[in-house]
């Protein structure tokens, strides 16, 4: 097994992060996890390639923020510059559709901006490469076939082939980013390429507000005794009552939805 | 036969000598530059070594009347040998003053070898065992050589048959002692301490510890050039004094003995660490060191070279990187060195590079400096929650007043439950005395401390320029602070980065209050109490007396612990040691309150965040934690003709202060 296993070009999309409680731009918490999941790929498969890529404008606090990630141990990476307000998406498509990598990297929710979550999801729908989500660990790349395990709620683990090019995404299952040292990040140097920077005119026509903390539903606890208060209060609740639909047709599975969704109040 | 051999001898060894210290010069120019003044440090080295030195070792009377014996026997030995049996100028009055000469030395090395029956753990043996007999062979061999000169030999002894066979042995001996005087002292044996350490004298890179001066401050990174090093990666990175300093090690192990670190099991030795350096500057591996090891980590695999790095990324080099994590900072090695090595400045420049190049802080290190880049403090609090506990105080603001007598800076306690009590307790104090005082507040940031010892230089200046920049705003006569490692930070390093304050600590500030007759304390009516001296207040700002003159005045008499004063042992929470957390056999405020608990006090008294924090997280102690401005808050009683604002009812702070925390 050994013998076959080769290093892959591995892009990385970094974006700026913000610190939940100052604001202050950082090197992103998952973004900062993908590069992890990166550079311990670097480590175990000799011939590993990291390039990073991150597009946006270039400012002080963006590049301050930039280095943090080069200080994780990269000597360059590359900025697709385009003015704030321009969508990152098409950018990144371009990019990496000329350059090519074999895994593509990022974290699966920005910290500023629209922090959707979408941006993976949509480059993966242009580029048409497969994606997957909620990574733990990058196992073994073989023959063009790289072996995952993907994080599912609970601790479990889910391990899948998936044919390169693909993208994965990070959130908090990755591996924690190893500190990011000052020496490496001032060094390491920044390659610009240009972009036809689009207008994100979906975004400018949004209203932005602060977010509000989103009310949680109670849980009726109806029990008796301390061990089941105690169960309920410090496990996560085990979905009840729902079903798996398997081999359904696309209007079965709509119609189940829009029946939960019913009886969820959620539509009235 | 000994007329011709004696010069011969005399002058092979000093010829030896000479090219032994043109070796050893160069193995110290590896080191980076470091300017000096020549001339001037050397004309230094007699008053340094005969004032600044000796109140050092005269520390230990006995060991200091030793070597006053043995070292001056021998420096005025070795110089009247030169002439009188180097030179021939057999002049009886040379001869007598030799004899004597020789005699101090020998009568010296008598005391040296006493100390060798049974030595303590913490000197080193190996060749150290053999240097009293060495010290003897040299004294005994130039003192019977100088016999015939002055006289007192019978003429027939060296002639006659068995003459030849006496003179041999006589040339054997001598040989001997000049072998480990001259020869050992630059080729590097025990006797390398005087050379070195002379040289250490005229060319330390804090000439100001000199004098009864202090000399406590890191010493910047020059960040600003991108082709300095950031710290210390091989032994060459250091300055060529400092590489100097370690080569002077005359491995006493009083360092050892104080060391905190080395006392809990950590795996940390001042002294083999300071040896490592001279293996590492001279390449090799530290197999032949013959004192205590790092606790745990046995002697013999680990080596270096003077380009190599002294930490590996993997594996083993000179130095592992826990040892270096292990040190509290709290000088106590540097205090107690008669060779007055710097083991502090040391072991942060290698930290820095740790931190700075390789992002290696271990532990909570990463996470404590990630916040104090996003948060401008060390647990990741909000900023701007830095005056929520004094919500109830209205203090005055210096943004709001931009010009008071002190300006009181709160520190990081300021988010911890704990030290707000001591906080409340010092306004309360500030209040009844009716100073002009204001906070920075929410303008404050960590001084940077923290950042600083963990190697973080750049985090440390980049929080102390913004620090400057915010107080260069506001006037004020001087700076207050019941946080000892603000007070060194902000008075001691922030000089070098433009920041210069008069920085006092709370209890010199409140010593100076009552003097002036503006606080009255009730008589104390509590139990025996004992004094800790904060290492950042006692030995890295010499202020030993203010908190016992505030006791004091409290009407308490302190109960001193055996180690106390410069002495005192650290409470484990320096250096950021509770962050990196290496572990070792015990913990070190354990250690601490033991002592505490040997005066049978019940009650500590102290005067510093960390302190506080440290020794109360002691289970099952014996004595209450209660810092300075605690007590003397509590002692308040109103002076005639003062305001009527209510302050002076006894438990109206503390219970506040609870309400609060709850």
């Amino acid at each position: 097994m050994q013998p076959e296993q080769q290093g892959i070009d591995v892009a990385v999309l970094v974006s700026i992060g913000r610190h939940p409680t100052t604001g202050r731009p950082r090197r992103a918490e998952q973004d900062a996890r993908g590069l992890e999941l990166a550079l311990a790929m670097e480590a175990e498969l000799p011939g590993t390639r990291i390039s990073m890529l991150h597009a946006g404008p270039q400012d002080d606090g963006s590049e301050a923020a930039l280095r943090g990630y080069l200080g994780m141990g990269l000597e360059s990476m590359t900025l697709l510059e385009q003015p704030e307000g321009s969508d990152a998406i098409p950018a990144l498509a371009t990019h990496l559709a000329t350059a090519a990598p074999q895994l593509v990297i990022t974290g699966a929710r920005a910290e500023r901006g629209e922090g959707s979550g979408l941006l993976p999801y949509a480059l993966a729908e242009r580029l048409g490469w497969p994606l997957v989500n909620g990574l733990a660990a990058v196992e073994s790349v073989e023959n063009g076939v790289v072996t995952l395990l993907q994080a599912l709620p609970r601790g479990q683990r889910r391990r899948l082939k998936v044919r390169l090019p693909a993208i994965i995404s990070v959130d908090e299952a990755a591996p924690a980013a190893r500190q990011s040292a000052f020496g490496p990040a001032r060094r390491a140097t920044f390659s610009m390429a240009a972009t036809h920077p689009e207008a994100d005119s979906e975004l400018a026509q949004w209203h932005l507000a602060p977010a509000r903390k989103r009310p949680k539903r109670l849980k009726i606890v109806k029990s008796a005794s301390a061990r089941d208060r105690f169960k309920a209060a410090a496990s996560k609740s085990e979905g009840k009552g729902g079903q798996v639909l398997t081999d359904v047709s696309p209007e079965e599975g709509a119609e189940a939805i829009y029946k939960l969704l019913k009886e969820e109040d959620v539509l009235r | 036969m000994l007329d011709t051999l004696l010069p011969i001898l005399i002058f092979t060894a000093l010829t030896l000598a000479a090219i032994g210290a043109v070796r050893r010069i160069r193995l110290w120019r590896q080191g980076r530059p470091s300017p000096v003044n020549l001339l001037k440090g050397l004309a230094a080295v007699p008053r340094r070594y005969l004032v600044d030195l000796h109140h050092v070792v005269g520390r230990d009377k006995m060991i200091s009347n030793t070597h006053v014996a043995t070292a001056g026997g021998f420096v005025a030995a070795a110089v009247l040998m030169i002439l009188v049996h180097g030179l021939g100028l057999a002049n009886p009055v040379l001869g007598g003053l030799l004899l004597l000469a020789s005699t101090s030395m020998f009568i010296g090395s008598l005391f040296v070898a006493r100390r060798r029956i049974n030595p303590p753990a913490r000197l080193s043996k190996g060749p150290w065992m053999r240097l009293p007999k060495s010290l003897m062979a040299f004294s005994l061999g130039v003192f019977l050589i100088t016999l015939p000169t002055v006289g007192l030999l019978p003429e027939g002894l060296l002639e006659g048959s068995g003459s030849w066979l006496l003179a041999l042995i006589l040339a054997g001996v001598l040989a001997w002692g000049l072998g480990e005087m001259f020869f050992g002292m630059t080729w590097g044996g025990p006797m390398k301490h005087a050379f070195a350490g002379a040289l250490h004298l005229a060319f330390h890179r804090r000439a100001e510890r000199f004098g009864g001066g202090r000399s406590t401050g890191l010493k910047a990174l020059n960040l600003e050039n991108e082709a300095a090093p950031l710290g210390v990666e091989k032994p060459a990175d250091f300055t060529w004094n400092q590489l100097l300093g370690f080569d002077a090690c005359v491995q006493c192990g009083r360092c050892e003995a104080v060391c905190p670190a080395f006392a809990a099991g950590q795996p940390l030795n001042p002294k083999k660490l300071i040896q490592d350096m001279v293996v590492g500057m001279a390449g090799g591996s530290d197999a032949a060191y013959a004192g205590s090891p790092y606790p745990g980590k046995p002697v013999g695999e680990h080596a270096g070279s003077p380009h190599g790095p002294i930490v590996a990324l993997e594996g083993k080099a000179l130095v592992d990187a826990d040892t270096l994590w292990s040190c509290t900072t709290c000088r106590a090695c540097v205090e107690e060195c008669p060779m007055m090595i710097e083991h502090v400045d040391a072991i942060v420049d290698m930290r820095r590079h740790l931190t700075l190049e390789r992002g290696k802080t271990p532990n909570k290190g990463a996470e404590v400096l990630d916040n104090l880049i996003a948060t401008d403090n060390p647990g990741g609090f909000d900023p701007g929650s830095r005056l929520n506990w004094a919500a109830d105080l209205e203090l005055p603001l210096m943004a709001d007043l931009k010009q008071v007598d002190v300006l009181l800076w709160l520190g990081d306690g300021a988010f911890d439950m704990r030290n707000q009590r001591t906080l409340r307790a010092l306004i309360k104090v500030l209040k009844a005395a009716e100073v002009d005082f204001a906070v920075l507040g929410n303008e404050e940031r960590d001084s940077g401390d923290v950042a600083r010892r963990l190697g973080d230089e750049a985090t440390f200046q980049s929080l102390a320029k913004r620090n400057i920049a915010t107080l260069s705003q506001y006037q004020f006569l001087q700076i207050v602070t019941c946080d000892p490692h603000s007070f060194h930070v902000l008075g001691n390093e922030y000089g070098e980065l433009g920041g210069h304050y008069k920085v006092r600590h709370h209890s010199t500030f409140i010593a100076e209050l009552f003097e002036a007759g503006r606080l009255s304390f009730a008589p104390w009516r509590g139990g025996s109490v004992t004094y800790h001296d904060p290492c950042y207040l006692g030995r890295y700002n010499g202020e030993f007396e203010a908190p016992r003159n505030v006791l004091k005045a409290l009407g308490i008499e302190v109960k001193e612990m055996e180690r106390s004063g410069f002495r005192s042992r650290c409470c484990g929470g320096g250096g950021g040691a509770p962050i990196t957390d290496i572990p070792g056999k015990q913990r070190i405020p354990d250690m601490r309150m033991n002592d505490v608990q040997e005066t049978g006090a019940e009650l500590v008294a102290v005067g510093c965040p960390q302190c506080t924090a440290m020794l109360e997280g002691v289970v099952d102690a014996n004595a209450e934690v209660r810092d300075i401005a605690e007590l003397v808050a509590d002692a308040l009683v109103e002076r005639p003709a003062a305001d009527t604002s209510g302050t002076a009812h006894r438990p109206a702070a503390t219970t506040t202060a609870e309400e609060v925390i709850v």
